[in-house]
Parts: C-alpha cells; sequence; structure tokens
C-alpha cells in the first residue's frame, strides 16, 4: 500500500474541501435530531390533521418509535448519500485524467482506491456520529433514558450497512468510465438486496438486516445473533474491495 | 551501434501496443541516451502518446518491453515510478487544490523531507512562472497555466528521466520559448523524451530524434546527424517585383531540370530544393540568367527538420504497402 497515508490525506481534504463532509454532516444531524421529534408528535400531529370527523387511536410513542424512525430515516436517506458519495470517486478521476497524474507516481492502485473508500467511510462516519449524538439527545429529553453503548451499537451497525452500500456503488465505479452508471449498479444493487433481505434465510445477513439487531441494542434488548451478520458484511465490504481492487490493477487510464 | 547500457535512459526493444485491429505502435526499437533531450516527432496518430504512455505504466504493452534508467516497465512496482516525471499532453488536475497544495501532494508521495519539499516547491514554481498563481484554485488557471502546473509536478522530484507530451502545445508564444528553455536546461541533469508535432520545438531544443509514422519508426539519431543524412539542399531565390512572366518561364525551366528535386513557390519568391549543391550552385545562377530574372536574393538555405520530415514521412506514404 505505498502512498496511502499521503492519499487519505488528499482523499480526506476533497472530502472537506468540496463540502460533502458538511453537507453529509448537516443532513444526517437534522435526521438525527428530527426522527426521535418524529416519533414524539406524530399522533398529535395525526390527530390534528384528522380534526374531529375521526376518531384515530394511536398508542402513545415510546423511545423504541424514536429509535424505528432513527433507523428508517438514517437507513433511507443514508444509502443514498453512501451512492451519491461513491458513484464519481475512481469513475470520475478515470475519466477526467486526474487518477493518471497520480498514479505515474509511487503510489500503488490498492492504496489509490482504499484511501478513496476509507475517506467515504469516515464522511459517512462523522455524519451518523452527529446523528446518533444528536438522536440520543433528544430521545432522552423526549423520552427516556436508554444504554448509551447500545445506541452507539446501533450507530455502528448503521455505519457497516452504509459502507456496505458504498462499497458496491465504488465497485460500480471502479468498472465503469460514468458516475451515472456507478450509481445505476449501487441503485441495482440495493433493490436486491432489499428484496433477499425479505427472505428468512438470508435476510439478516444482508446491510439491511443489521438494523433489526441495532435496534434491539439501542432499547437495551437482547439483539439475537448479530455476530454471524456483522462478519458477513465486513466480509462482504472486503470481498467487494478485493474485487474492485483486481479489476483496477490492470486497467489502462 | 547500440549505446552501452549505462549509457541508455530509455530502451525499447519491439515495443507492440494493438487496440484490436488497430496497431497504434508497431514493434518499436528505441534507445534514448542518458541527459539527451530527445525529440519524439510525428503527426496526429503517429504513436508518439502510445510510447509514452506505455513507458509510463498507464498502458499495457501487446508485445515487446521497454526499461527506464535499466529497470524494465509493466511490472506495476510504483516504486520504479521514482525515476521519472510525466506529463500528459492534456494535463487535468483537482480543480479544488491550489498549484502549491498539488505540489505538496506529489512532494509527499515522493517522501521529500518537509524543509526540501518547502524549498524545491518555491523553485518550481519561479521557473514555471506560477508562483503568483500559486494559491488560487486550480480550477480558475487557464490551459497555458495547467501545462505549466504539469511540467512543475513531473519535475518537483528531480528525476533521472522526464516523460513528456507536448509539453507547450497549450502555451502562448512567449509561454512556449520560456517552457522550451526550461526542458532544455533540464537536459543533463535529467533525459528528456519531449514528444510533439512542432517541428520548430524540436530544433530549438532537442540534440536527438526519433520519427514515428503510422506506428512504425521512421528513423532516429543526432539532429545534425539526420539533417546531414536526409536534408536535400534548398536555394531561395525572391526575384525583383513585376517579373511575372519571365519568372513563369524559370519556374518551368527548373522544374525540368534534372538536379531539381522540388520547386515550391512562396509569398516572396521560390524554394528549389536539389539532388546536388555542386551541380545547383554552378547551374542555377545561369538558369536565372537566361531567363532574365533580376533577384534580390539568392541563398542557400539551411536544412530544417521539417525538410527531413517531409521527405522521409512523405516517401513511407508512397512506399507500397505504407498504412494509410
Amino acid at each position: 500500500m505505498i502512498g496511502l497515508g499521503s492519499m487519505l490525506r488528499k482523499e480526506l481534504l476533497e472530502q472537506w474541501r468540496t463540502r460533502r463532509m458538511l453537507v453529509v454532516a448537516v443532513v444526517f444531524t437534522a435526521l438525527g435530531i428530527g426522527s426521535p421529534l418524529l416519533a414524539r408528535y406524530t399522533p398529535e400531529l395525526v390527530k390534528a390533521l384528522a380534526g374531529d370527523q375521526f376518531q384515530i387511536v394511536l398508542p402513545p410513542p415510546t423511545a423504541a418509535d424514536a429509535v424505528s424512525q432513527f433507523g428508517k430515516n438514517l437507513g433511507q436517506a443514508g444509502v443514498l448519500t453512501a451512492i451519491l458519495l461513491a458513484m464519481g470517486s475512481v469513475a470520475v478521476e478515470k475519466e477526467r485524467g486526474t487518477a493518471a497524474l497520480l498514479l505515474t507516481k509511487p503510489v500503488s492502485r490498492g492504496a489509490f482506491l482504499l484511501a478513496k473508500l476509507v475517506a467515504i467511510g469516515t464522511t459517512l462516519l462523522v455524519g451518523l456520529m452527529l446523528a446518533a449524538v444528536g438522536g440520543y439527545y433528544y430521545t432522552l429529553i423526549l423520552f427516556e433514558s436508554l444504554p448509551a453503548l447500545g445506541w452507539a451499537a446501533m450507530a455502528g451497525l448503521l455505519l457497516l450497512s452504509l459502507v456496505a452500500y458504498a462499497s458496491l456503488t465504488f465497485l460500480g465505479s471502479v468498472l465503469s468510465r460514468s458516475s451515472l452508471a456507478a450509481a445505476a449498479i449501487g441503485i441495482g444493487a440495493m433493490i436486491v438486496l432489499a428484496i433477499l433481505s425479505a427472505l428468512p434465510s438470508v435476510g439478516p445477513f444482508t446491510p439491511g438486516g443489521l438494523d433489526a439487531p441495532g435496534a434491539a441494542l439501542a432499547v437495551g434488548k437482547d439483539p439475537g445473533a448479530v455476530i454471524g451478520p456483522l462478519l458477513v458484511n465486513l466480509a462482504g465490504v472486503s470481498a467487494i474491495f478485493g474485487i474492485a481492487w483486481l479489476a483496477f490493477r490492470r486497467q489502462e487510464l | 551501434m547500440a549505446a552501452p547500457p549505462n549509457e541508455v535512459a530509455i530502451v525499447c526493444r519491439a515495443l507492440t501496443k494493438r487496440y484490436g485491429s488497430v496497431v497504434a505502435l508497431d514493434a518499436l526499437d528505441l534507445e534514448v541516451p542518458t541527459g539527451s533531450v530527445f525529440g519524439f516527432l510525428g503527426s496526429n496518430g503517429a504513436g508518439k502518446t502510445t510510447t509514452i504512455r506505455l513507458l509510463a505504466s498507464l498502458a499495457q504493452a501487446t508485445g515487446g518491453d521497454a526499461s527506464l534508467a535499466g529497470v524494465a516497465v509493466g511490472d506495476g512496482e510504483p516504486n520504479r515510478r521514482g525515476l521519472f516525471g510525466y506529463l500528459d499532453q492534456d494535463p487535468r488536475f483537482h480543480g479544488w487544490m491550489t498549484p502549491r497544495e498539488l505540489l505538496d501532494l506529489v512532494g509527499r508521495v515522493y517522501r521529500m523531507p518537509d524543509a526540501d519539499r518547502r524549498t524545491r516547491i518555491e523553485e518550481v514554481l519561479e521557473t514555471v512562472g506560477l508562483t503568483d498563481a500559486s494559491r488560487r484554485p486550480i480550477g480558475t488557471l487557464s490551459g497555458g497555466m495547467r501545462q505549466r502546473l504539469g511540467v512543475a509536478q513531473a519535475i518537483l522530484n528531480r528525476p533521472p528521466i522526464l516523460l513528456l507530451d507536448e509539453p507547450v502545445s497549450s502555451l502562448d508564444p512567449e509561454g512556449r520559448v520560456d517552457m522550451l528553455a526550461v526542458i532544455r536546461r533540464l537536459g543533463g541533469a535529467s533525459t528528456v523524451l519531449f514528444s510533439t508535432h512542432i517541428l520548430t520545438d524540436v530544433e530549438r531544443v532537442c540534440d536527438r530524434v526519433a520519427i514515428l509514422d503510422h506506428g512504425h519508426l521512421v528513423t532516429t539519431g543526432p539532429m545534425t546527424e539526420l539533417l546531414e543524412r536526409y536534408a536535400r539542399p534548398v536555394y531561395r531565390l525572391d526575384p525583383e517585383d513585376d517579373q511575372a512572366a519571365a519568372v513563369a518561364g524559370l519556374v518551368t525551366g527548373l522544374r525540368a531540370a534534372p538536379f531539381v528535386t522540388h520547386v515550391e513557390e512562396t509569398t516572396g519568391g521560390l524554394r528549389v530544393a536539389v539532388s546536388d549543391a555542386a551541380d545547383a550552385g554552378r547551374q542555377l545562377l545561369a538558369m536565372v540568367t537566361a531567363h532574365g530574372v533580376a533577384l534580390l536574393v539568392f541563398e542557400r538555405q539551411r536544412p530544417t527538420l521539417e525538410d527531413v520530415f517531409l521527405q522521409l514521412v512523405g516517401r513511407r506514404a508512397h512506399e507500397p504497402g505504407a498504412a494509410a
């Protein structure tokens, strides 16, 4: 991994300078804070909208609803963000010729790719950390205190899920010279994984399958079998990176 | 005769690149002596960029092999890349960076110590005339400035070999002269392989030349040797004004003369290429006098690389089996 340090420094600086990290931080924080707010006030909003004509009975909201809302919001918007971050990461550099500039210097192709994937993961991590802190704090104010470690574990599993989607799009970006093609691969993978997640035998091992154990951990319940899905997803990300590296190693720039 | 290995910086042996049925480079054999400024000449599509991309490991050869400073090309070993600086014909950079930041990144990649890196960045910015623009985002720089920055990043680590693909093509005339002077100064300390289709640039800075045509090496050697070997003597004849009929008669006579190979009518007069300078020296003025043409200028011109290029590439185009 020759040149990894320099490349990682460049990639992180790029995430900051191009304001990607800032935008992700703002969007994720808003989603994180908004989730417990939405869970807490949804029944009142529904009642206000329905007026006196309809009698709608909703159970009183709980901290579990806030956790569920957090997972849904960050899961959906987060996946799209992960795809947006990864789609042009390699394809655009190949298309513009900036990859050739760097790869004629003492930078290995593995280091070039790893720095990019780590930088994308870091941006998602920063966003998710802010979202988790905001979400936890508002859940505490509006509902009750939840185990902080469990909440952090939920955020960690969510991060792994987002990195898995990002890595699939990243692979598309390595294989193609177009960021749109990469995005199509990422969205296609998202749809396929969503279908697979509905299958009882396979579902828990998909990135989306990490949501349920995450939610259980956040409210202090038993998550069930989580180590297996965790390892499968980690192995999946590593395998995808390996395929990307093998494909990129012999590509002409 | 092949030069000894330690005196050769770049070696290509039967280097070949095919794209499907298209042969971009056909069994190129080339040796670039250490310390030379080597002009790599050819029309668009001749194979110059392909060769440089193969040497820089940006593309993989279909056949043959090559080496830079004795180290084989193509094994993908990143450490090898410290041996050469590379400039693309259309250099692109990250628009959000400043030139100073880009050079800092390049210096870090080459693991230059902090103090040396900072000093060297100032030096190369000064060399390519980008000091004043060094804190502007690269995205706001002109094409010429980007090309200067391309040269700066290529020479930052003082590489022994420089692969420069059309390094002055986007520069204005003043910038071109400055940059050619920089390239000339680099010779000796570095070996410079400099591709271009602008022949006058090569004449200004290069001591050796290779001419490529449709992926084939046409000739290679020291510039002076090529000029002596291939350039035919050329005479310039500028007649006085208002002699159209007499000049037309002279042109007809010259075209029929056995020692004349080509007559070109230019704005100011005639350029007459001859096969035998001694014969021409004796007979040309006699023909001018016989046709009653009064001359302003009569001189034997120094043959140019353009004459060599046109003669060699033009001749190949007419050879049976030459690529279309």
